[in-house]
């Protein structure tokens, strides 16, 4: 392979790369730079009682399904209280228990959304409703108002709006207005409604939900009027005979109302509150999954379970790391020991953050040199040595997490995820270097290390090049063409210019 | 004080880089297959002893474990010898015995150490404390070789070595590592040792360099180091590149010690030689290599060759 090659492949990698991003950036909008934000929401339902002193049992419906947005984040709230979730098909409720409860409870839970096109289905199939007994005169006007409608539809569908348009006409005729006389709110007009499609035997029920533009403390839930076609559910508002789930209504349960039921407390009450913030388009984006476009989302790791996009965000900056040594090594010429235990080390930094890491790293690799002399006068064999020296590392470990945690420093709690069997090696090659090459050598090449490592971390944490490298994975191919072109070159290392100096010393004499 | 040289100075100069005696020597000039061959100190003994070449005599091999317990019968025969790991680098391993004192042994540094002690390094040896990687090892108890008293006040115990560099069969550069109190006797020059350059033409030491400073003494000792004859200087140069044929590496670090009465002796060879000589020579390799590449023949008789890298030298002193 001639440089050429080489340069080739660099060259044609790197444009690769960059000719995706540039179609994800330019042809699908991505942005660039994690800034662009979206909003979210966050509904909260506050469930409070009076409690007697004994037992107390508290039930709440909490959403399933949210057609038109996604849940980002759900959370319950409730101290001492022990926390069941039952789930049905399109239900879901929040049952908390507690053995004894005296006085004022409060109980929250909050979800966080954000919109999404994400098509989603109530799954339940109802049975055909029986058909109602109805006293007269009602029985008569709802035969009326049924038998006009049936003239004019074909469908479940056509059925419900014709008859909703007949309801809600504003010329009534008396028929009309017999059944809209039985209802003096939204709730119960959307009752008669589904009273009347009994006569037809139209399965129906309510959704129930919240107008999430409507920003208040004092959020209430309002129905709309949902009818089974005998394949899915239809929804439609009642008062005005419009289809479909409204964008800005956050559907919170099917059924009947009151959310929050009591056993064993007094007084009890709910309040759903709704504030409006802005969160970052690839969080939503990742914790939503599947929220974008369809090209974006089949071919990105934004699709994969958000786990694993977890797992791959680190993945993908390994690369990074890894560049980054290639060049202090190759163009800097830093030495340090092993080739990638500065990335490992990096990589432990994360859970710990930079301070503390290198803190915990010198202290470690300090009293691990300590032990390693003295054992060097017991004469062990290699492996059973660095086994020992593994044993004396996870001690450490363990010692400072017990210490921290008695001080109550909980950073020092996840020094857990420090690589040890690194850290057992690089105490082991330090100290061969210290006896061999002597202190001054196995500092420096420490301290190289360390200085590598600090390099990466600060390289491999950076907010806007994680996004980056999540959201357009083909700067991969950049990175490798750089490390090819790097491979190839053959100029002086930096350190060298300073290594070299003293073939100076002869011209100036 | 000169703090930097810049990337042009260096080129001027003809100085070898790092990335570039990778790239384009070593990687260019030495088959990965042939490593093993100076890698294993025991294979390349075995090599040499097959074309001819002087080395110092094999006294013994410990392979296992198990033989350790039994080192004092192999050192018995012997008041002086050297035990070294087959797969060192750098000098790091090597024990150089000198005598004894009763159940004791001496080291080359004067210090006594126990059966005990030469034991468990002869076990740090074998289970790859000092090879590349770890791997398990093997333990040779070579002779000891008796230093030419003319390096006698030019270093610090340890064994004075000569390094020559031969490239494509011809000897590039040549220079003369002398142990420091600082170094510990070893020929290190990133340990502190003195590397003093030989003017290839004459064998004629020239420039000292001690931690990249330019020196004309020892440190230790206070003996000039410059203007020394160094004797067999044909001889050498013949070894260094009758080594590089036997072995087929391209580009090489021959290590010779000059021994009382046998003369030039290979210790060892180098598929990665280091860049320092060209700091020991205050002249950049790059040169003379681009000369040698320059020829679209060398000659193949070992005097030739000898020949023409003397020829290359004299042309550079000329310059």
């Amino acid at each position: 392979m001639n440089r050429l090659t080489v340069n080739g492949w660099a060259l044609a990698l790197s444009v690769t790369g960059l000719a995706i991003a540039a179609y994800k950036i330019f042809d699908l909008g991505l942005p660039l730079v994690p800034e662009q934000n979206t909003d979210v929401w966050t509904l909260q339902a506050q469930a409070t009682f009076v409690g007697t002193g004994g037992p107390a049992k508290l039930s709440l419906d909490i959403p399933q399904h949210t057609p038109g947005f996604v849940i980002l984040n759900e959370n319950f709230i409730s101290r001492k209280y022990g926390l069941t979730i039952d789930q049905g098909k399109d239900s879901r409720k929040a049952n908390w228990a507690i053995r004894r409860a005296k006085g004022e409870q409060s109980l929250y839970y909050r979800i966080t959304v954000a919109r999404s096109n994400k098509a989603v289905e109530w799954e339940s199939v109802p049975s055909f409703p029986q058909l109602p007994d109805y006293p007269e005169p009602y029985a008569s006007a709802v035969q009326a108002i049924v038998e006009d409608v049936r003239e004019e539809s074909a469908d479940v569908e056509s059925y419900t709006r014709a008859l909703l348009k007949q309801l809600n006409s504003p010329a009534p005729d008396e028929n009309v207005e017999l059944v809209r006389n039985q209802a003096k709110n939204t709730d119960q007009w959307t009752s008669e409604i589904i009273k009347v499609l009994k006569a037809v035997r139209i399965p129906a029920r309510k959704l129930w939900g919240m107008d999430i533009s409507d920003l208040d403390n004092n959020a209430v839930l309002s129905p709309l009027l949902q009818v089974h076609n005998g394949d899915r559910w239809l929804t439609f508002n009642p008062d005005t005979g419009k289809q479909g789930v409204p964008a800005n209504f956050l559907a919170w349960q099917v059924g009947e109302a009151p959310v929050s039921k009591l056993t064993g407390g007094r007084k009890p009450g709910i309040r759903f509150s709704v504030t409006k913030s802005y969160a970052e388009l690839i969080d939503v984006a990742r914790k939503g999954a599947a929220n974008q476009d369809s090209l974006f989302s089949a071919f990105s790791l934004v699709a994969l379970p958000v786990q694993n996009q977890n797992v791959y965000q680190l993945l993908l900056m390994l690369p990074l790391g890894a560049l980054l040594v290639v060049f202090l090594r190759t163009i800097i010429g830093l030495q340090t020991f092993g080739t990638f235990m500065p990335i490992l080390i990096a990589l432990a930094f994360r859970e710990t953050q930079l301070f503390w890491g290198v803190v915990m790293f010198s202290l470690i690799v300090s009293i691990g040199l300590m032990v390693r002399f003295y054992m060097e006068k017991l004469m062990l064999l290699l492996i059973p040595r660095l086994a020992a020296i593994l044993i004396i590392v996870v001690i450490l470990m363990l010692l400072i997490s017990l210490t921290s945690n008695r001080l109550g420093v909980e950073r020092l709690l996840s020094i857990s995820l420090f690589p040890m069997v690194i850290l057992a090696m690089t105490i082991e090659r330090m100290s061969i270097t210290w006896e061999e090459n002597g202190a001054r050598e196995a500092i420096l090449l420490g301290v190289g290390s360390l200085l590598v490592a600090c390099a990466s971390y600060v390289v491999m944490t950076n907010a806007n090049l994680m996004y980056l490298m999540f959201v357009f994975p083909e700067l991969l191919l950049v990175v490798l063409g750089l490390c090819l072109w790097m491979g190839r070159y053959t100029g002086y290392r930096l350190v060298e210019l300073v290594r070299f100096r003293g073939i100076l010393q002869k011209d100036a004499k | 004080m000169i703090r930097f040289a810049s990337p042009r100075q260096l080129r001027e100069r003809g100085i070898l880089g790092m990335n570039r005696r990778n790239a384009d020597f070593i990687m260019r000039y030495n088959p990965r297959h042939l490593y093993p061959l100076v890698d294993n100190k025991l294979r390349t003994k075995q090599l040499a002893l097959k074309h001819n070449i002087a080395v110092p005599e094999l006294y013994a091999v410990i392979e296992i474990e198990h033989h350790v317990r039994n080192i004092a019968d192999s050192l018995a025969d012997h008041n002086s010898l050297v035990i070294k790991p087959a797969h060192g680098s750098g000098g790091n391993g090597i024990l150089i015995i000198d005598g004894r004192l009763g159940k004791f042994y001496k080291k080359s540094n004067g210090s006594l150490i126990s059966i005990e002690m030469i034991q468990h390094h002869t076990s740090n040896i074998l289970s790859g404390m000092y090879s590349l990687g770890g791997l398990p090892d093997k333990a040779i108890i070579e002779y000891r070789v008796e230093f030419d008293p003319l390096f006698e006040n030019i270093s610090y115990q340890g064994v004075p070595d000569i390094r020559v560099i031969v490239f494509k069969g011809i000897p590039a550069a040549a220079m003369v590592r002398l142990p420091t109190r600082e170094s510990d006797g070893k020929a290190n020059l990133h340990q502190g040792a003195v590397g003093v350059g030989i003017d290839l033409a004459t064998g004629i030491s020239t420039y000292g360099v001690c931690k990249n400073d330019l020196v004309e003494h020892h440190p230790d000792t206070g003996y000039r180091t410059t203007g020394i004859e160094i004797p067999h200087w044909d001889r050498i140069l013949r070894l260094a590149t009758e080594c590089a044929a036997s072995v087929g590496l391209g580009y090489l670090g021959v290590d010779l010690v000059m021994d009382r009465n046998l003369g030039p002796l290979m210790l060892e060879l180098n598929a990665r030689p280091g860049l320092n000589i060209q700091l020991a020579n205050s002249q950049g390799l790059l040169g003379t290599l681009e000369k040698i590449e320059s020829f679209q023949e060398l000659p193949g008789d070992a005097e030739s060759r000898v020949e023409l890298a003397k020829s290359f030298s004299a042309s550079a002193n000329t310059d």
